[in-house]
C-alpha cells in the first residue's frame, strides 16, 4: 500500500465514518434513555435525505444549488425529521412502554417498515439525483485531491456531535436525559417530565440522523428508499464498537468503523464486494470479545 | 415488563387437548389431504406455498413465540438449507435425502456462530445481528462461484422415494404436507418437554428462570438452533421443488413475511401460527395489483396487530 493510497483511504474513511458516527449517535442516545434499539433509525436517516432533497430542489430556485441551498436543506430536514421522530415515539413506542420487550421490538420493526414502505410507495423505488453545485476546488496532498466539500462535511459532522455532547453534559435538559438513562422511576420522582425527555431524545437523535442523511445524499449525489437499511446496520455496528449508550463512544466507533472499512476493503483478500461481510464480522468479533465496546458500560440484560 | 402481572404460561400447564382446537385441526387436515384431488394447478401451487410458510412459521415460532427472541434473519437459515442441498445434489451428485442431515448440521453451525455470542447479551442485539446475518448470507450467496452467483444455482435434482420421483405440483404438495405435519408434531412434543417449559420460563421472567436453575443462554441457544434446523429442512425441500434457487429468494422481506405469519395468528400457539402462515401465503395473491404498495401493506398490518391486537388474530384464551 503506497502512501497516496493510505491518504486516500484515510480521507474516504473519515467521511464515511463521520456519517456512521452521526447515525450511531442517535442509536446510542435513544438506547441510553429507553434501553431500546430504535429499528426505525436507519429509515429516519433515509427520510432525512429525502426531505433534504425536496427542500433543496425548492430553495434551489432562489438560492441556487450551492452551499446556501445545502445548508437550508440540512436545517429544515433536521427540524422536520426530528419532529417525525417525536411522532414515531408518540404513536409507536409510548403505547408499548410497559409491554413485554418482544412486543416493543416488533412494534419498532413495524414502525421502521412503515417508513420504508411509504418511501417505496411514494418514490416507486427509483433513485433520485441530488445534484449539488459545490465544485471540486480543494487542496492536493501529494497526488490525493481533497475537496473543500469533503473537509466541510467532516467538520460539520464533528461540530454537530460536539454540540450534542455539550448539550448532554452542560444543559439542564442534558442532565435530565442522563438522569432518565440511569433510573427512569427515580427521575420521575425527582420531578423530571420523563415523557418530555424521551421525546426530546428522539427529536435530537432523529435530527442528527437526518443531518447525516442530507450530507450523505449531497455528497454521493443520489438518494434511494433502501439507503437506510444497510446504514442502520453499520451505524449499529459503530455504536457497539464505541460502546452503546455512550456519546463519545458513538463518535469514536463511527470514525473507527469508517476507517476500518476503507482500509479493509482495500486489502487484496477482502475487496469491495465483501466489505459488508467484513463489517459484520467485526460486529460479531466485538460481541464475542468486547460486548461493552471501547467506551461503554455493561449491557448484560437485567429485566 | 416489570409492571405487568405475571401469569403462568398456558402451555407450561399440563392440560388435555381442547376440542375447540382439535376439531378445526382435524377438519383442516382432512381438507388439506383431499385438496389437490379437486383443485387446479394454480390453487395447488398456492397451497404448497402456504404449507411451506406453515413449516417456516412453526420453526420461527419456536424462536419468537416460545423463547421470546426476535429473529429478523430467519430466511438466512432457509437459504443455508436450500443452498446446502442444492449444491450437494447439483454439483456433487448427492442423493437428496442424504443432503438433509448435512443441511441440518450446517444450520446448527451457523446458528452457533450467530447465536452463541449474541444470546448472552440483551435480546435487541439478537434482532439486529440476525438482521445483519440475513444480509450477509445473501451477499455470500451472490458472490461465491459455488452458489452460482447472482443468477443462482440451477439443475438441482428432484428427490426420489422408493423409486418414485417427485415431479408434479401435487407430489410436492404432499411432501410439504408431510413436512408440515412432522414439524407440528415436533413443536407439540417440544412444547410440553422439559426444554419447552424452560423456554416459557425464560420468556416470561429471565431472572426467575435463572433462579430456579435454568441456564438461560443454553435455553435460548437451543430454541434458536431448533428454529434454524427446521428452516434448513424446509430449504432442502424448497430447493428440490424449485430446481433453481437465487439469492433473491432469501431477502429480508422473506424473513419479515415469516415473522408476520407468526405474529398475525398469535405468537406461541400452533393453531394461530398455522392460520397466520396461510394468510401470509395468500397475501401476494390478494395484493397482486398493489405493486410498490405491497411492503407498506405488510408493514401496516404488522404495526396494527402489535398496537391493537398484540396476541394475534386467534389468541390463547387461557392466558
Amino acid at each position: 500500500m503506497t502512501l497516496d493510497l493510505v491518504i486516500q483511504q484515510l480521507v474516504n474513511g473519515l467521511i464515511v465514518g463521520s456519517f456512521y458516527a452521526l447515525i450511531a449517535l442517535g442509536y446510542s442516545m435513544v438506547f441510553g434513555v429507553i434501553k431500546l434499539l430504535n429499528f426505525a433509525h436507519g429509515d429516519i436517516y433515509m427520510n432525512g435525505a429525502f426531505v433534504g432533497l425536496i427542500v433543496f430542489s425548492f430553495v434551489g430556485i432562489w438560492v441556487g444549488n450551492g452551499w446556501l441551498g445545502v445548508v437550508c436543506a440540512l436545517l429544515v430536514s433536521m427540524l422536520v425529521v426530528g419532529l417525525l421522530g417525536v411522532v414515531i415515539e408518540r404513536f409507536a413506542y409510548r403505547p408499548m412502554r410497559n409491554a413485554p420487550r418482544l412486543s416493543i421490538l416488533i412494534t419498532a420493526l413495524g414502525a421502521s417498515m412503515v417508513l420504508n414502505g411509504t418511501a417505496l410507495a411514494l418514490t416507486g423505488g427509483r433513485h433520485y439525483a441530488f445534484n449539488t453545485d459545490l465544485g471540486f476546488a480543494g487542496v492536493d496532498i501529494s497526488t490525493v485531491h481533497i475537496t473543500y466539500t469533503q473537509m466541510v462535511l467532516v467538520a460539520a459532522s464533528i461540530a454537530l456531535m460536539a454540540g450534542m455532547q455539550a448539550f448532554v453534559s452542560r444543559t439542564m435538559y442534558g442532565k435530565a436525559m442522563r438522569a432518565v438513562s440511569i433510573d427512569m422511576g427515580a427521575s420521575r420522582l425527582m420531578g423530571i417530565d420523563v415523557d418530555r425527555v424521551i421525546a426530546l431524545t428522539f427529536f435530537m437523535g432523529s435530527a442528527l440522523a437526518a443531518g447525516g442523511g442530507v450530507m450523505a445524499g449531497a455528497y454521493y449525489g443520489s438518494v434511494h428508499f433502501f439507503m437506510g437499511f444497510i446504514m442502520g446496520l453499520k451505524a449499529f455496528t459503530a455504536a457497539v464498537i464505541g460502546g452503546i449508550g455512550s456519546v463519545p463512544g458513538a463518535m469514536l466507533g463511527g470514525l473507527l468503523l469508517g476507517l476500518l472499512e476503507a482500509f479493509g476493503s482495500s486489502l487484496p483478500f477482502v475487496g469491495s464486494e465483501w466489505r459488508d461481510v467484513f463489517v459484520f464480522g467485526t460486529l460479531i468479533l466485538f460481541l464475542v470479545f468486547k460486548p461493552t465496546g471501547l467506551l461503554g458500560r455493561s449491557v448484560v440484560e437485567r429485566v | 415488563m416489570t409492571d405487568e402481572v405475571r401469569t403462568m404460561p398456558a402451555a407450561a400447564q399440563p392440560r388435555l387437548m381442547r376440542w375447540s382446537v382439535v376439531l378445526p385441526g382435524l377438519a383442516a387436515l382432512a381438507f388439506s389431504l383431499v385438496l389437490p384431488q379437486f383443485a387446479n394447478a394454480y390453487v395447488t401451487e398456492v397451497a404448497t406455498t402456504a404449507l411451506l410458510y406453515v413449516v417456516l412459521c412453526l420453526g420461527l415460532n419456536i424462536v419468537v413465540g416460545y423463547a421470546g427472541l426476535l429473529d429478523l434473519g430467519y430466511a438466512a437459515f432457509f437459504a443455508v438449507g436450500a443452498y446446502t442441498s442444492g449444491i450437494l445434489t447439483a454439483e456433487f451428485g448427492f442423493n437428496f435425502w442424504l443432503t438433509i442431515p448435512v443441511a441440518m448440521a450446517a444450520a446448527c453451525v451457523a446458528g452457533i456462530i450467530i447465536g452463541a455470542p449474541t444470546l448472552r447479551l440483551r435480546s435487541d442485539y439478537l434482532a439486529i445481528v440476525t438482521l445483519g446475518f440475513g444480509e450477509i448470507v445473501r451477499i455470500i450467496a451472490r458472490n461465491l462461484d459455488i452458489t452460482g452467483g447472482a443468477s443462482g444455482l440451477i439443475g438441482i435434482e428432484r428427490p426420489e422415494i422408493f423409486g418414485f420421483k417427485l415431479m408434479q405440483v401435487q407430489h410436492f404438495y404432499y411432501a410439504f404436507l408431510v413436512l408440515a405435519l412432522l414439524t407440528a408434531f415436533v413443536c407439540l412434543s417440544v412444547e410440553r418437554s422439559r426444554m419447552g417449559r424452560a423456554w416459557f420460563y425464560v420468556r416470561y421472567d429471565e431472572d426467575a428462570a435463572a433462579g430456579i436453575g435454568i441456564n438461560r443462554v443454553t435455553a435460548k441457544l437451543q430454541a434458536y438452533m431448533m428454529g434454524a434446523v427446521i428452516a434448513s429442512v424446509a430449504g432442502c425441500l424448497y430447493a428440490a421443488k424449485m430446481t433453481a434457487i437465487s439469492p433473491e429468494s432469501f431477502t429480508f422481506n422473506q424473513s419479515l413475511l415469516i415473522l408476520l405469519g407468526v405474529v398475525l395468528g398469535g405468537m406461541g400457539r400452533i393453531p394461530g401460527v398455522v392460520l397466520g402462515a396461510v394468510l401470509v401465503a395468500l397475501l401476494p395473491e390478494v395484493l397482486r395489483g398493489a405493486g410498490t404498495y405491497r411492503p407498506l401493506v405488510t408493514a401496516v398490518a404488522l404495526l396494527a396487530i402489535m398496537l391493537f391486537r398484540p396476541n394475534g388474530l386467534w389468541p390463547d384464551k387461557r392466558v
